[in-house]
């Protein structure tokens, strides 16, 4: 990992996105680091497009402003590469995971991605419906980037998913968005 | 043992609060404050402080009940922003002029018109004349650590008078920080018991407050209001000492970075002046002398050691988050001229306006700003005294 590790979120309101940035910047706290989880704000309305980012460090974190050169770029809803240009102020070697039932290879030349960067995909929204029942996709896609920036292990990442979680919901929603994080760490693919 | 945890500008304040449990709070909702005063509520709901919480129908009414409950003999608090303190402009002057040690955490926004929620510091400006003594935090340890420390400087036997504790809506109050808990019983034992200064409720010394004061004595009242200004920053420095005793965590009157030895300089508040740092880094690794002074406590405001600090640069910028209409200059540049203005030897001083509303300062604007200083240094030419960045033309 670089001394920092910047990440956008892009999302549409009522996914999820801001819950998995939090989550994955409590996650983050161990061993020391500095941590930011920031949306940004504006009217907020469900499906509408919205950016979340976070900063993970082994310093103080002192910038008070917007990511605008992302190392990993993570997309939560596919329909927004049609309407927003994801890739914007990545870095040459920045990773973008993306939530689609497609192949890699072919969201590499939907987004033009530099042979530098990387491209990885995860069915997030079809994890979720399997296993809560509801097109909430923040869960995989938190155990991707998970996976893919390797900031946490699965089972530390897995322990804070039940502890936000857990203040909230029954277990059983618990038990679907544990199983759910676990398989998007596992079913990621690179291309 | 300190505690980290990952939390909002807002929960951190609210969880000083908490550990503070003052004796009554006077609660009425305002974006970017709600959320403070919602999980505040929330610990009086639960039973984690002993707080009486007064529910009001506006914040005219919340810091009406703050200045009776604080002369009754209490330690008072309630939390505000933009047009909530516009509102309770009237009440801050009788709670300061009252001497009454009320903590209040202002979280900053824009006022209207036209309407926008987002930060900036045109609320707590136009309070910088009002007698409150205002400290600045730039990310949420800092405001956590503040609203400690205004406690101690607020009921004080020497000063008695309010505080408010200023932080960035939004960009601090709803983002996610690491920070550092205090345990409660330090916290506890670093504020202490509250002191009770001639209390209403004392019935056996009976006492008025807010009587008429004709021309012949409210001269000399006012001038003692003044005087205890000047006892503020002495004060301020020995609360900073005790806290870092059992924090680790330095504070001062401002905060200098890399200025000891700077050519050119910035002077900005709160959030802004973490970016700006990072930019300062980069510009010194390129060799370039540039330094920064942040203000703490800005009401009072420190001119001396302010003036000492800055005077041996050759140009500096002051950015201001808020504008001042139909003066030349916006609020902190013209405290900054001040402190600058007896010294024959001083910085060529130039006034930028940034971030109105929630615009982003982005690190591309602080370099924009040192390049310009860099050229002043040189030539010792200025195109322009004041002007509005980050904007359209």
């Amino acid at each position: 990992m670089a001394d920092t590790l910047e990440i956008r979120w892009h999302g549409r309101g009522g996914q999820g996105t801001v819950t998995a940035a939090k989550v994955l910047a409590d996650a983050c706290l161990s061993g020391g680091r500095h941590v930011q989880a920031f949306p940004e704000y504006g009217p907020e309305r469900a499906g509408a497009p919205l950016r979340a980012y976070n900063r993970v460090s082994s310093h103080e974190l002192r910038m008070h402003c917007p990511v605008l050169h992302p190392q990993v770029v993570s997309i939560v809803d596919a329909t927004l590469l049609d309407s927003i240009n994801v890739t914007e102020g990545a870095k040459e070697d920045a990773a973008f995971i993306v939530n689609t039932s497609k192949d890699p290879q072919e969201i590499r030349k939907k987004l033009n991605a530099l042979p530098t960067q990387k491209v990885y995909t995860i069915d997030a929204t079809r994890i979720a419906i399997e296993n809560i029942g509801r097109a909430l996709p923040n869960a995989p896609m938190l155990g991707a980037v998970c996976k893919v920036t390797g900031l946490v292990t699965l089972e530390h990442l897995l322990e804070d998913v039940r502890k936000s979680f857990g203040k909230k919901f029954s277990q059983k929603i618990i038990d679907g968005n544990l199983e759910a994080t676990r398989r998007g760490y596992e079913e990621v693919k690179e291309g | 043992m300190a505690k980290i945890v990952a939390v909002t500008g807002n929960e951190a304040v609210a969880n000083a609060l908490r550990q503070v449990n003052p004796d009554v709070c006077a609660a009425y909702p305002i974006t970017p404050q709600t959320d403070m005063m919602q999980r505040f509520s929330g610990f009086v709901s639960d039973g984690k402080v002993k707080t009486e919480i007064i529910l009001v129908e506006s914040e005219h009414s919340s810091m009406s009940a703050c200045v009776g409950a604080s002369a009754a003999g209490g330690r008072v608090i309630t939390a505000t922003s933009s047009q909530g303190l516009a509102l309770m402009n009237e009440i801050l002057y009788i709670a300061s002029g009252t001497r009454l040690p009320i903590v209040m955490p202002v979280v900053n926004r824009a006022l209207s018109a036209p309407l926008n929620i987002h930060g900036d510091h045109s609320d707590a400006m136009g309070a910088r004349d009002s007698g409150w003594i205002q400290l600045w935090s730039e990310n949420a340890q800092e405001a956590y650590d503040n609203t400690i420390q205004a406690f101690r400087i607020a009921e004080h036997m020497d000063i008695r008078l309010p505080v408010m504790i200023c932080l960035d809506g939004f960009i601090i109050s709803h983002s996610i920080e690491r920070i550092e808990y205090l345990e409660d019983e330090q916290v506890q034992n670093f504020v202490g018991e509250f002191k009770q200064l001639y209390p209403l409720l004392d019935l056996a010394h009976p006492v008025s407050y807010g009587p008429l004061i004709l021309p012949d004595y409210y001269m000399e009242f006012r001038k003692a209001q003044a005087e205890v200004n000047t006892k503020v920053p002495e004060v301020v420095l020995d609360v900073a000492a005790d806290f870092e005793k059992i924090s680790g965590r330095k504070y001062g009157l401002f905060e200098t970075y890399r200025l000891e030895d700077a050519e050119i300089g910035i002077v900005i508040l709160n959030s802004a002046a973490g970016t700006t740092k990072d930019v300062i880094d980069e510009f010194r690794n390129k060799g370039i002398k540039a330094g920064l002074l942040k203000p703490r406590l800005y009401r009072p405001f420190p001119y001396v050691e302010t003036g000492e600090a800055l005077k041996h640069l050759k140009a500096l910028c002051v950015l201001d988050r808020a504008d001042s209409f139909g003066s030349s200059f916006s609020p902190v540049y013209m405290d900054i001229a001040s402190s600058l203005y007896p010294y024959n030897d001083k910085p060529i001083l130039i006034n930028k306006i940034y971030g109105l509303g929630g615009r982003d300062y982005l690190p591309e604007h602080a370099e924009i700003v040192l390049n310009e200083l860099i050229d002043i240094a040189e030539t010792g030419n200025v195109k322009s005294y004041k002007e509005y960045i980050g904007v359209r033309e």
